[in-house]
């Protein structure tokens, strides 16, 4: 398994090589460039900054002078923030959006699981047609509604239950107290636990007709044994390979949370950089996304294996 | 059933991990929570360029003269200056005070912060805000050494500043972070780095205690500032608040105590937290520049036609609905050193005839309702009204046979076409970088002007400018800018729409906001009493 592992590390190496080259090129296609802006600079300010930025010189420099840097790990100067480098940037995002999204993980795993189960057991049943609803409702709204719809809930009229006052703060990242964490973190799950519980009552429903189990229960086993034991391992498989690139996609941040709660992750680098025409900013993104997703999608192929005996890897 | 235990005790994991919350500084009562449109590119007033920087720029550094409470510049580091006959030579005088780190500000660090500002290899942006100083201009571009700037220190705190021309408004420029000076010790010490919270010397009311990229930026009270007796916050916390509305919805929770009005949301605002609704006129003007190179807009018949036809009044009363005042100038209305007093030939017109009168010459020049002309205009799609004002500019100029065609690009994209050229008609704004007619003017001057984007050429109107450029008294000064103004005005390479108007929400609890025609408002000037009354817009509790 570990040359299987270092096998597709190298494998990776020409993927991101290809990523680097095409993200590159296309930013500088784009018309517009990082100066251009409201006020245009004089001229002379105009080449001073070309010079200070490497601009100046033709593309193909441009371009190996960047991938000589990033052989360095250095991911460059930001074209936009200038007291920050883009390696900062992404140091100083990375641990928000990681804890956001992989605390909205976890919640959307534990919620989506359960009611997957619940709903494949009870399959065709009101209880089952009511989860799924509810779900379906879930991945249909998107969270640019949920968001301000629970802010203003939370925030600003303030819920009070059993006279417990459970307004929460708007927005602000708060060093990550878990007052701030609370709203982000339901919004960015709620799809999650829709696409979950959906996933695994798909496949539970499969298993729990398959031979094994049905063996399993002859044999006298209890429901709840059955469940947890042998069908739950089978059922969430299909899981496995969605959560690689989910969590990419969670870790990675979202712009719409970060806007509308004003917090400080790498979800808002991706879109902003591109608007401000950031090259740098862009690239560091791009190549951290890809690296990232490279590396979970190893890493699930591994579980498959560890979950699913009959996977070998050759 | 373990996968699931291991998951709840991971979730907890992830909860626990947080430490107390800095909740001191949210307590204090005497700090102010500033919302603040975007995240600062820089802290080195040498590198920024926008609004949103230099609001906290300003607070940690202080100019030659500074923001007065209304915006108006007043006596700032410099305790007097004088002027000589020609007005070329422009003598400051220091106060006595220093630098946060307590060594005492100098002459020399303006004349370090100007060369530095001016030298090639700083690559600032906004260097030329400086050209009117002897010799910034070929300082900037390398053609001269740096010490060829005509700014020299007499002494400690004497410094002594040669013009280019003639300056009335030059006390103004001084308030602006272009001219700020820069502690030379921490610069040299850390380089780049100099702007980080630890490093950053400033010379201003606060000083930079927490930079949290993208989330907030703290300011405390600068004991040493000369007048911190008379400062009253004990700190300002900055937010870049990018989304509008979600920045509206922190300060109904009262989260944020000042924040950008989201223009969208006026008449909610005007009904449910009118005391917090700031809206004033101030210092901008929004506009369509004409390609005036381009057939069929070199015809001036084409462009008074497009002027006529704009019903400026329905776009600011019943689409805007902000308050902004109908545009028939370059110059906004209450400039300094300005007479005012002109206004398109169009506004002229009786409003009932202007379309009647736009057809004929729409037609004179060759198009009918069979022969329509086809153009575009381009809009920057962040503009906040990216889309009403473009949409009800296309329905009036249907009137006289023009298909409109609305491109909606980013600001790079709009403005690297409209510099270049490239584009019939453009949608953008002007916002003065100091109160003065001149800084208004210059977007029609010839020659080699990236921000002359109609590309007017007018040599009667260049020589004018000129005059005025040479001229030392100050009304025959703005007597010949207004002469230029009227000159360019029946030429028609704008059409004008409306002028800008500041978009703020303060909080009833908020003391000594004056909303003014800079729209800027120094910390320094600003005190917040919590006790007085709760959140705007909060439903009272139950």
């Amino acid at each position: 398994m570990l040359s299987y592992a270092i096998r597709r590390f190298l494998g990776a190496i020409p993927t991101l090589l290809v990523i680097i080259t095409l993200a590159f090129f296309m930013m500088r296609v784009a018309p517009g460039g990082p100066f251009d802006g409201e006020r245009r600079l004089p001229p002379e300010i105009e080449a001073n900054i070309m010079a200070a930025y490497d601009l100046d010189k033709p593309l193909y420099q441009q371009y190996f002078l960047y991938l000589g840097r990033l052989a360095q790990f250095d991911l460059g100067p930001s074209f936009r923030t200038r007291d920050f480098t883009v390696t900062e940037m992404i140091a100083a995002g990375l641990p928000v959006s990681l804890r956001l999204g992989l605390s909205a993980i976890v919640v959307a795993l534990f919620f989506g699981i359960l009611l997957g189960i619940f709903a494949a057991l009870r399959q065709n049943k009101a209880a089952d047609y009511s989860v799924m609803t509810i779900a379906m409702i879930g991945i249909t709204i998107p969270t640019f509604v949920t968001a301000p719809l629970l802010t203003l809930m939370f925030g600003v009229y303030g819920v009070s239950l059993f006279g417990l006052n459970l307004s929460l703060p708007v927005g602000g990242w708060n060093d990550g107290a878990l007052r701030n964490m609370i709203l982000p973190v339901t919004v960015l799950a709620l799809p999650q636990i829709a696409v979950v519980a959906r996933l695994v009552r798909g496949s539970m429903v499969e298993v729990l007709r398959s031979n094994y189990v049905r063996t399993a229960r002859a044999k006298g086993l209890s429901s709840y044994r059955v469940v947890t034991r042998h069908a739950l391992r089978a059922g969430l498989l299909p899981l496995v390979s969605y959560l690689g690139p989910a969590i990419a996609g969670l870790a990675t941040g979202s712009l719409i949370v970060e806007q509308i709660f004003g917090l400080p992750g790498i979800g808002r680098y991706f879109v902003q950089g591109a608007l401000n025409r950031d090259y740098t900013l862009v690239l560091g993104v791009v190549i951290f996304y890809a690296a990232l997703i490279i590396v979970l999608n190893l890493i699930a192929d591994i579980l498959y294996r560890v979950l699913d005996p009959r996977v070998r890897y050759e | 059933m373990r996968a699931v235990l291991v998951l709840v005790a991971l979730s907890g994991l992830l909860c626990a991990c947080q430490e107390a919350p800095p909740e001191a500084l949210v307590e204090d009562a005497a700090v102010l929570h500033r919302g603040n449109s975007a995240e600062p590119r820089s802290l080195d007033p040498h590198l920024i360029q926008g609004e949103w920087e230099s609001n906290i720029v300003g607070d940690l550094l202080m100019g030659l003269t500074i923001d007065g409470p209304d915006g108006i510049s007043i006596p700032g580091a410099a305790e007097r200056w004088e002027t000589s006959e020609d007005g070329l030579t422009w003598t400051f005088h220091l106060r006595a005070h220093d630098w946060s780190d307590g060594s005492p500000v100098t002459a020399d660090d303006f004349v370090y912060a100007w060369r530095r500002m001016l030298a090639p290899e700083t690559a600032a942006p906004y260097a030329s805000l400086l050209y009117i100083f002897k010799n910034a201009q070929p300082v900037n571009a390398g053609e001269m050494p740096v010490d060829a700037l005509g700014a020299r220190a007499i002494d400690a705190q004497t410094l002594e500043l040669q013009l280019e021309s003639p300056a009335p408004y030059l006390a103004e420029l001084m308030s602006s972070f272009t001219t700020y000076p820069v502690p030379r010790a921490a610069i040299e010490t850390h380089g780049a780095a100099w702007t980080r919270p630890g490093n950053y010397v400033g010379n201003g009311p606060f000083t930079l205690t927490e930079w949290a990229a993208n989330d907030h930026i703290t300011l405390e009270k600068n004991p040493s500032f000369y007048d911190a007796e008379n400062v009253a916050l004990s700190g300002v916390v900055y937010y870049p608040t990018t989304d509008a509305d979600a920045a509206l919805r922190r300060f109904r929770a009262g989260e944020l105590d000042t924040s950008e009005l989201p223009a969208q949301q006026i008449d909610w605002l005007r009904t449910n937290m009118p005391e917090a609704v700031r809206i004033e006129p101030f210092l901008g003007v929004e506009y369509i520049t004409i390609n005036t190179t381009r057939p069929p807009f070199n015809d001036v018949r084409v462009r008074e036609a497009l002027n006529l036809a704009i019903d400026r009044e329905i776009l600011t009363d019943q689409i805007l609905r902000l308050g902004n005042r109908p545009a028939y100038t370059v110059v906004p209305p209450g400039t300094a050193n300005y007479p005012g007093g002109n206004a398109m030939p169009v506004a002229a017109v009786p409003k009932a005839e202007r379309v009647a009168r736009a057809q004929q010459l729409m037609r004179d020049a060759g198009y009918g309702p069979d022969n329509l002309l086809s153009a575009s205009l381009l809009v920057r799609s962040a503009s906040a009204d990216a889309r009403r004002v473009p949409a009800a500019i296309q329905q009036m100029w249907r009137e006289i046979y023009i298909a409109l065609d609305i491109d909606q690009a980013d600001g790079a994209i709009t403005y690297s076409r409209i510099q270049e050229g490239d584009y019939d008609l453009g949608l953008v704004n002007w916002i003065a970088d100091f109160n003065d007619a001149r800084n208004f003017l210059f977007l029609l001057t010839g020659g080699p002007n990236g921000k002359n984007y109609a590309r007017y050429d007018n040599p009667a109107f260049d020589a004018l400018i000129l005059e005025s450029d040479l001229e030392t008294d100050s009304a025959r000064r703005g007597a010949l800018m207004a002469e230029a103004e009227a000159l360019a005005l029946g030429e028609y390479p704008w059409v004008p729409v409306y002028f800008l108007v500041t978009r703020d929400l303060v909080q009833p609890y908020v003391g000594g906001w004056i909303t003014n025609v800079e729209d800027v408002n120094r910390s320094r000037w600003l005190s917040v009493d919590r006790s007085s009354a709760q959140a705007a817009g909060q439903p009272s509790s139950p």
